[in-house]
């Protein structure tokens, strides 16, 4: 730090990321809510335990190797030189540890990481009370550490090759986190299957109420809370425009998104709500009132919106919020139907095609926008967003998770026995809970009755 | 061309103010926004009367009898 302003941007920008991953843990927190509420009373705790231990196997393997790939492979299948530039942000690397030399790539870290630990957490809710915790603690390292950073390093970096090719933009990662771990979850569950007792014999879905829809909305407004950190954790708070490499003139400094390409916190402040609202309108009125699906479409206009919520209009973001919400909800329902797939909480539809249409929609509403600031790259364009939106829900995501389940089922450690489905996850520990309580409870009586 | 004006940014920030797409189109979105939230009051009105006309159909004294005792 050469300067007191440049400490004192050092230090804000620090302090910046540091609050919003605090935000963010709300997001994991809202999570838990909306699955053990969305989950029948046999299963809460499995349902819990699986969501709650993903954070230490997705922050271990996430230091170790996830933020590595992020800067050793934004070049994606064209490799050259990205692995060399990489070894800073290596596990081994003094950078990743207690250093006066570094003190942003610690909390950038983690506001990546707490963006992993949502990829996996978006899978986790759409396979309840039937996947091994096994193999979905595998599958939550590789869609959290592996499969959304590579991701990332392509399409969601300023130097990635995504951005330069394709022109991709997608700021608030509606590819990036959500189509990505909507295509994961749907992978897996093509292969998982529905719940016992989803499809009638005839193939009719029977509908799998929450056993709490209470807890759910209660999670999914945790997770909008959440969201306002992850939004600002997209962004640079403040760099002036000699460190964005001298291609932005003058002397303005200025919030960019992950790209260096300018926005302000105040855009993306209207735009969030903007777009929280026109989902929730819409959610309403096509579900008619079910707060499951209300709650659900608030987050779905917001992940719709998110590639360009930095540029949009409020207005705009909230009308491409409510087509991404309603071709959301209607495309749930005709998958589950045409395909038996059982998506317990919606999470394909939710963050997977709504993150898809997404991508979409600003290929055309930034149609011929700069991707970046730097020069050389693609403008902003439909077939590059389409294009993207594949990659993310479709390679990255669906293929990897379909391959990796099929293995998984062929070794027989991706589903629980039938047997075990219908008596609950948590017979044996609401065995133990029991015999706990009569056993405290008997020596209770025997010395009241002493003291009697 | 580009629907925000803006084709590269090796410009000088304090020059630049609005970068939404489809500048000019301001009245017209409000406008538009405008009809949509007349429209929900109009749609939401209209699912809350059909939901109001079942419950009457099937009003059942005992049911609500229940209910007020469950409090």
């Amino acid at each position: 730090m050469g300067s007191n302003i440049d400490a004192l941007t050092t230090v804000f920008t620090e302090f910046y990321y540091w609050v919003t991953v605090v935000f963010m843990f709300l997001i994991h927190v809202g999570f838990c809510m909306y699955e053990v509420g969305a989950s029948r009373r046999r299963n809460h705790m499995h349902t819990l335990m699986k969501n709650t231990m993903l954070i230490p196997l997705v922050t271990i393997t996430f230091f170790f190797f996830g933020w590595w790939i992020y800067w050793a492979f934004p070049n994606g299948p064209f490799i050259t030189g990205g692995l060399e530039d990489g070894s800073a942000n290596a596990a081994w690397s003094p950078t990743m540890a207690t250093n006066l030399g570094d003190r942003i790539t610690g909390v950038f870290w983690a506001a990546f990481l707490l963006f992993s630990w949502t990829a996996a957490s978006i899978v986790s809710g759409s396979v309840i009370e039937r996947i091994r915790s096994t193999a979905f603690w595998i599958h939550a390292v590789l869609i959290g550490s592996v499969f959304w950073i590579i991701d990332a390093a392509w399409g969601w970096h300023f130097g990635g090759w995504m951005v330069k090719l394709l022109g991709y933009h997608d700021a608030y990662a509606s590819g990036v986190i959500h189509a990505i771990a909507g295509g994961y979850a749907l992978g897996v569950l093509v292969v998982l299957g529905p719940r016992l007792g989803k499809f009638a014999a005839d193939g009719t879905p029977r509908d799998i109420p929450p056993h709490n829809p209470w807890l759910v909305t209660i999670g999914l407004f945790l997770i909008y809370t959440g969201f306002w950190g992850f939004y600002a954790a997209c962004n640079v708070p403040i760099i002036s425009p000699e460190v964005i490499d001298g291609q932005i003139t003058g002397v303005t400094w200025t919030a960019t998104n992950i790209y260096l390409a300018p926005t302000t916190l105040g855009a993306i402040t209207f735009n969030f709500l903007m777009s929280l609202s026109g989902g929730l309108l819409v959610a309403y009125i096509i579900s008619k009132g079910d707060a499951f699906w209300t709650y659900s479409g608030g987050l779905a206009g917001i992940i719709t919106a998110s590639a360009g919520n930095d540029l949009y209009h409020p207005i705009q973001a909230m009308f491409i919020a409510g087509i991404g919400t309603y071709c959301a909800y209607k495309l749930h329902y005709w998958v589950e139907r045409k395909f038996k797939i059982d998506d317990a909480v919606g999470a394909v539809a939710v963050h997977g095609y709504a993150g898809f249409i997404g991508v979409c929609i600003a290929g055309f509403m930034l149609w011929g926008q700069p991707s970046s600031p730097y020069e050389g790259y693609a403008a902003i364009n439909p077939l590059g967003q389409f294009l993207g939106a594949v990659i993310m829900f479709g390679v990255l995501g669906f293929l990897p998770a379909f391959i990796v389940s099929k293995i998984m089922a062929s070794m027989d450690m991706l589903r629980i026995p039938a047997k075990a489905e219908l008596q609950g996850l948590d017979h044996h520990s609401e065995l133990a809970y029991q015999a706990a309580i009569d056993d405290v409870q008997a020596a209770e009586r025997e010395l009241a009755d002493k003291q009697a | 061309m580009s629907t925000n004006g803006m084709s590269s940014w090796a410009v000088d920030l304090k020059d630049v103010g609005a970068i939404y797409p489809f500048q000019g189109t301001e009245v017209i979105l409000v406008i538009l926004g405008l009809a949509f939230w007349i429209g929900f009051h109009v749609l939401q009105a209209r699912v809350e009367a059909s939901e109001l006309a079942d419950a009457e159909r099937d009003f059942n004294a005992e049911h609500s009898t229940k209910n007020i005792d469950r409090y």
